[in-house]
């Protein structure tokens, strides 16, 4: 059985995780990356929702578990060719492996958020990224955050928008914003903040706890409303404009910052990466599942699984629990199948 | 009998019961589009007439489904007919059509 060698492409959460369950189960996991560092998005996360918990001290956990797994950065594939059920694998610094199976876990990008440029993102100054306030609450340093008055959050940001072709919901955005409008406001406690939704969706443990606390101990105002476009007045600060959708009200606001939550969107390079395994998109642009019932870590590329937000839209609970489900089904896969 | 100055008040309720939706499947027939709003409130939002009118894309499509035809037709009358709310639409919704289908199919039944 060890002597099976299964790669994984991805060195974020999802990644990590697999490769410390196929450890476990007497597995050789080699990770291989394209960037130079291990953690993904989490790397660059400072807390996480519902509880704020320190993203770092998670990211050290899963790299203390994979201490003794093969890790390849900056590599990219070149070249996979499949052999019987053997996958011969070419990388770009032109090392070889042959892989009995191959593990997906090429999570996500967020959106672009200049996409929308009826929200002033690389216009206005004062425009930023819920990515962006996350590096601020981790090293302090954004000249655009000054002592802000009034702070706006824009939900939905490439979610839930045919115009972007996004028509999915991102799922963590709802949960993140109030996440850091509660940061933020405790970070200028005399500032206004306020969230423009559409729909808070709530749906996990500790998140409508998050929600009510927002309300009650850190007076985040939420307004039903999506913002329709941002322009900048005469002092630089921001005006924006919505509907109070419950009033039946339009509304205009100025603002010193504005927050864009965005989504999550297929991540850039992996259609390349589809191609070489012969693994199809589903209708939102990410990888599609078997079936997402019973086959959701398997693909219908025989030896080919995926595990994370390489599928869809995903919580970091949701994506370890995935990884850890994808160490079976490939384990099941070598130990029964092959 | 003697007066005493009391008088029952008009219910404000919506009366589903007795809503006919007649014109408005007819309209959906038309537009399938309507929908799918999920009433963002970016038409509204955008709406360049809304700013000095109470004329609301989103609160008219709702109204003609809960049988206030009357106020609907009078909203779309201060449309200006500019699209800027087809332009935001986040579901892609030919929101200028509809308007002019409403214009029609409600001025022909004379609401």
């Amino acid at each position: 059985m060890n002597t099976h060698k299964i790669l994984i492409i991805g060195a974020g959460p999802a990644g990590l995780e697999t490769a410390h369950q196929l450890k476990s189960l007497g597995l050789t996991p080699i990770i291989i990356e394209r960037s130079d560092k291990i953690g993904g998005h989490l790397a660059q996360w400072d807390r996480l929702f519902p509880s704020s918990d320190n993203a770092e001290e998670l990211l050290e956990r899963l790299k203390e578990q994979v201490k003794d797994v093969e890790i390849k950065l900056n590599s990219r594939i070149n070249h996979i060719e499949k052999e019987g059920d053997i996958f011969h694998v070419t990388l770009s610094n032109n090392k070889t492996y042959d892989v009995s199976a191959i593990v997906v876990c090429t999570g996500f990008d967020l959106f672009k958020a200049e996409k929308k440029q009826e929200y002033g993102y690389g216009i206005y100054n004062n425009v930023i990224t819920n990515a962006e306030l996350e590096k601020y609450f981790k090293t302090h340093q954004d000249e655009r955050i000054d002592e802000p008055k009034r702070i706006g959050f824009v939900h939905c940001v490439g979610s839930r928008d045919v115009k972007v072709n996004n028509t999915y919901c991102s799922k963590v955005c709802c949960a993140t914003a109030l996440k850091q409008a509660c940061e933020i406001k405790d970070e200028f406690p005399d500032a206004d903040v306020y969230c423009f939704y559409m729909d808070l969706r709530m749906f996990g443990k500790g998140y409508e706890d998050l929600y009510l606390k927002a309300q009650k101990d850190f007076d985040i105002k939420c307004v039903r409303g999506r913002v329709c476009e941002v322009s900048e007045n005469i002092e630089g600060k921001l005006v924006i404009k919505a509907e109070d959708t419950l009033l039946g009200t339009p509304m205009k606001m100025t603002l010193d910052l504005l927050v864009l939550m965005c989504g999550m969107e297929k991540a850039e390079g992996v259609e390349r990466i589809q191609n070489m395994l012969n693994i199809k998109s589903n209708s939102d642009g990410f990888i599609e599942s078997r079936d997402i019932f019973t086959g959701l870590n398997l693909t219908k590329e025989r030896g080919v699984f995926v595990a994370g937000a390489c599928t869809s839209p995903k919580t970091l609970p949701e994506t370890l629990a995935e990884a850890r489900s994808a160490a079976i089904e490939v384990f099941k896969y070598l130990s029964i199948e092959l | 009998m003697i007066d005493f100055g009391f008088s029952i008040s008009k219910s404000s309720h919506i009366k589903m019961d007795d809503v006919d939706l007649k014109l408005f499947n007819k309209l959906e027939a038309l537009n399938p589009d309507i929908k799918t709003c999920m009433a963002c409130g970016l038409c509204t939002a955008t709406c360049t007439a809304g700013k000095f009118t109470d004329v609301s894309f989103r609160q008219i499509i709702l109204m003609l489904q809960r049988g206030k035809e009357k106020e609907a037709v009078e909203k779309v009358k201060k449309c200006m007919m500019c699209g800027k709310c087809m332009l935001v639409c986040s579901r892609g919704i030919n929101t200028r059509n509809i308007l002019l289908s409403i214009t029609r199919i409600y001025n022909e039944q004379n609401i």
